[in-house]
């Protein structure tokens, strides 16, 4: 009786040295869940979905806040990644939140931009380039597509533009040819 | 050398090789108006250096390589430079792409020619010069062949230089006549790849469908050392890998290179088109052109680059009846073209004016029946049908996972494929699919970085402000905080 309740604490003592050891020395800094979202997300920190870009939504679908089905730039493909890795179903984008389109890029009006700086501002990617009074211009490599900019511009000089196929970015489509009925 | 050593799978395909291989090589016709590619090669494209109005001379760099890999694009005559646009070129997809537009002048002015002496270079330089030439695979694939000529970090010396004559694709004959007709010049080629590479062996791989090719082979080898080796005719005998498995019973590992097992392959096109650059310093401004399928007289064409593939179809007496389609390459790996105005480039080893005969995948395409089929005739070892699977599923990383980028897209499962389904298609899909979520990706992660760096600026910004702040009020009340909602002032710190 006496050893038996000896060696049960002394195992109990041991355990819990060993898992506050462990629990001090493996601390993990943040949430690993967060950064494996936030790295499944567009990145275009548009906040369409209701949040302030990519990591707070990121944040927000942890905490239970955020459903997974906010995200328009990511569209289906992100869905059913963010459903894969969280073990949750698929659903279709809530339509609240915005529709998936191809990717664009911002295009300032050079002739009618008045260089208020307003855009540059606002472009949470710093993909604009200009000065106060100066002329800006988007550095259409990094420009994200969200739309951020359009708003907060007083003269309404910039536009949405499709990115077009080239040759380099053209892909092989999905075989369309039907299958005949056996 | 009589042995060889089979690969697995491959297909005995119909041949028709002797419609175009009858006549020998014709030089082709000047036209009044070349179109050339600045993005003829693999990597980068080339740099345009001239300006429209522009006079330049045959053989004159009109795009020069940019960076490590990429080639030289070079004026195919002398003439005046009529416009750098995009045009339309041969490409699967139809888009246009930049060119240089040149007006010929009907001088064929060549610009003043330099020979160089090989073995007194640093192989350094001669690797520079050969991309300046713009030298690159002829076979098909276009990759720049300085950089293949580089084996620094892969191994110290080459075990096997093969030179691929194998010529698997039906329809095509340009390798077989040019071997026929210049097994000397090729040669002189080779023994520059020789001294640049220093290989142990050096192997001439030839389907023993030509006999006139492989006696021409061997007379210009004779005293060289070079082995000419007749290799049975079974498609895709012709592809590196599969050739390499046939002369040296060596495989490349998966995602490795041909030189991890010391060996390096080139075309013999490549040879020659290197002997001409380096011994007599002409740059790559031809190549010949198998012109064959359903037109009056099929032959090839010594055309030069930017020939609109109209012209040579005209060379060649025109399209016969039942033209279907225009295919440049094989009816095995080649693409179908939206027009016929586009450029020769480095890259069209072939012109096939299709009938409804040669066209097998546009037979109705029937529910896969699993028959295994596919997995008996794939040359990379693969399961066609399980990549098929996946990739109509679009489970690309199941897809990557069966090895999908060892798929050398030969068409081998398509042809036998008793349900016609067009297989090859699939994979390209996914290939490009995988490639444009990693390339999606990569820019996601840039915008992540440039949105934290962002961030964390104006962070600094603020704080920078507020100590500037704190600095210029008076040292008396910056010592006082007030408390938010309770107006009470604290000493601060």
């Amino acid at each position: 009786m006496i050893v038996a309740i000896f060696t049960l604490s002394a195992l109990a003592g041991a355990s819990g040295l060993l898992l506050g050891f462990a629990a001090v020395r493996f601390k993990v800094e943040g949430d690993p869940v967060v950064e494996k979202i936030e790295a499944m997300l567009p990145q275009s920190q548009c906040g369409q979905c209701g949040y302030v870009g990519c990591r707070s939504y990121a944040e927000a679908i942890v905490a239970g806040e955020a459903d997974i089905n906010q995200c328009p730039p990511g569209g289906n493909n992100g869905i059913i990644a963010l459903a894969e890795l969280l073990g949750r179903d698929p659903k279709p984008l809530n339509a609240e939140y915005g529709a998936e389109q191809p990717k664009r890029v911002a295009v300032i009006d050079e002739q009618s931009c008045i260089g208020c700086t307003l855009c540059i501002q606002a472009c949470p990617v710093d993909a604009i380039l200009g000065a106060a009074k100066h002329m800006h211009t988007v550095i259409a490599r990094e420009c994200t597509g969200c739309e951020l900019c359009l708003a907060p511009c007083p003269v309404d000089c910039i536009q949405m533009e499709p990115v077009a196929a080239t040759i380099t970015t053209w892909k092989w489509t999905y075989p369309v040819a039907e299958i005949e009925a056996a | 050398m009589s042995a060889w050593f089979p690969f697995h799978g491959g297909v005995k395909t119909v041949r028709h090789k002797t419609e175009s291989s009858q006549r020998p090589i014709q030089p082709g016709l000047l036209p009044s108006r070349l179109v050339v590619p600045l993005h003829q090669h693999v990597g980068a494209t080339a740099k345009p250096m001239v300006q429209p109005g522009d006079r330049v001379l045959k053989g004159q760099m009109i795009g020069q390589a940019d960076g490590y890999v990429s080639a030289a694009v070079h004026a195919p005559t002398s003439g005046r430079i009529m416009a750098v646009d995009q045009q339309p070129v041969p490409h699967p997809s139809g888009l246009p792409d930049w060119c240089v537009t040149l007006e010929t002048d009907g001088e064929d002015h060549w610009i003043e020619r330099k020979p160089l002496d090989y073995r007194r270079l640093h192989p350094s330089d001669l690797r520079n010069a050969i991309r300046n030439a713009g030298v690159v695979g002829l076979g098909g694939a276009v990759f720049p062949s300085a950089v293949k000529m580089n084996l620094s970090g892969h191994c110290e010396r080459l075990d096997h230089l093969i030179l691929n004559g194998a010529e698997c694709e039906p329809w095509m004959s340009c390798d077989d006549l040019i071997m026929r007709e210049r097994a000397a010049e090729i040669v002189a080629g080779i023994h520059i790849m020789v001294h640049v590479l220093n290989p142990h062996q050096v192997l001439i791989g030839i389907e023993d469908d030509k006999p006139e090719a492989i006696a021409a082979m061997n007379a210009a080898c004779a005293g060289t050392g070079y082995q000419v080796c007749p290799v049975p005719t079974r498609y895709p005998s012709g592809g590196a890998k599969q050739l390499t498995k046939l002369l040296t019973n060596k495989e490349a590992p998966v995602n490795g290179r041909s030189t991890d097992i010391g060996v390096q392959c080139f075309n013999v096109a490549t040879a020659y088109t290197l002997h001409r650059a380096v011994n007599h310093g002409e740059p790559v401004i031809s190549r010949i052109v198998t012109v064959t399928g359903q037109v009056a007289h099929p032959q090839n064409i010594d055309a030069l680059l930017g020939t609109a593939f109209a012209d040579l179809i005209a060379q060649c007496g025109g399209y016969s009846d039942g033209v279907e389609r225009l295919i440049m390459g094989g009816p095995m790996m080649g693409f179908a073209l939206h027009r016929d105005d586009v450029p020769v480039t480095k890259a069209t080893n072939c012109i096939l004016a299709a009938s409804a005969r040669e066209l097998t995948l546009e037979q109705p395409v029937m529910p896969c029946i699993r028959c295994g089929d596919c997995v008996d005739v794939c040359p990379a070892d693969l399961l066609p049908q399980q990549l098929y699977w996946y990739a109509r599923a679009k489970e690309f990383d199941k897809a990557r996972d069966h090895h999908l980028f060892s798929c050398i897209e030969c068409g081998c499962c398509s042809y036998v494929c008793p349900s016609h389904i067009p297989l090859v298609q699939y994979y390209r899909y996914a290939k490009n699919e995988i490639w444009a979520r990693e390339k999606e990706k990569q820019q996601a992660e840039l915008a992540r970085q440039r949105h934290r760096a962002r961030m964390e600026r104006l962070e600094r910004e603020k704080q920078e402000r507020e100590a500037k702040l704190r600095q210029k009020a008076p040292p008396s009340r910056a010592e006082l905080v007030v408390v938010p909602g309770t107006g009470i002032s604290e000493r601060n710190g």
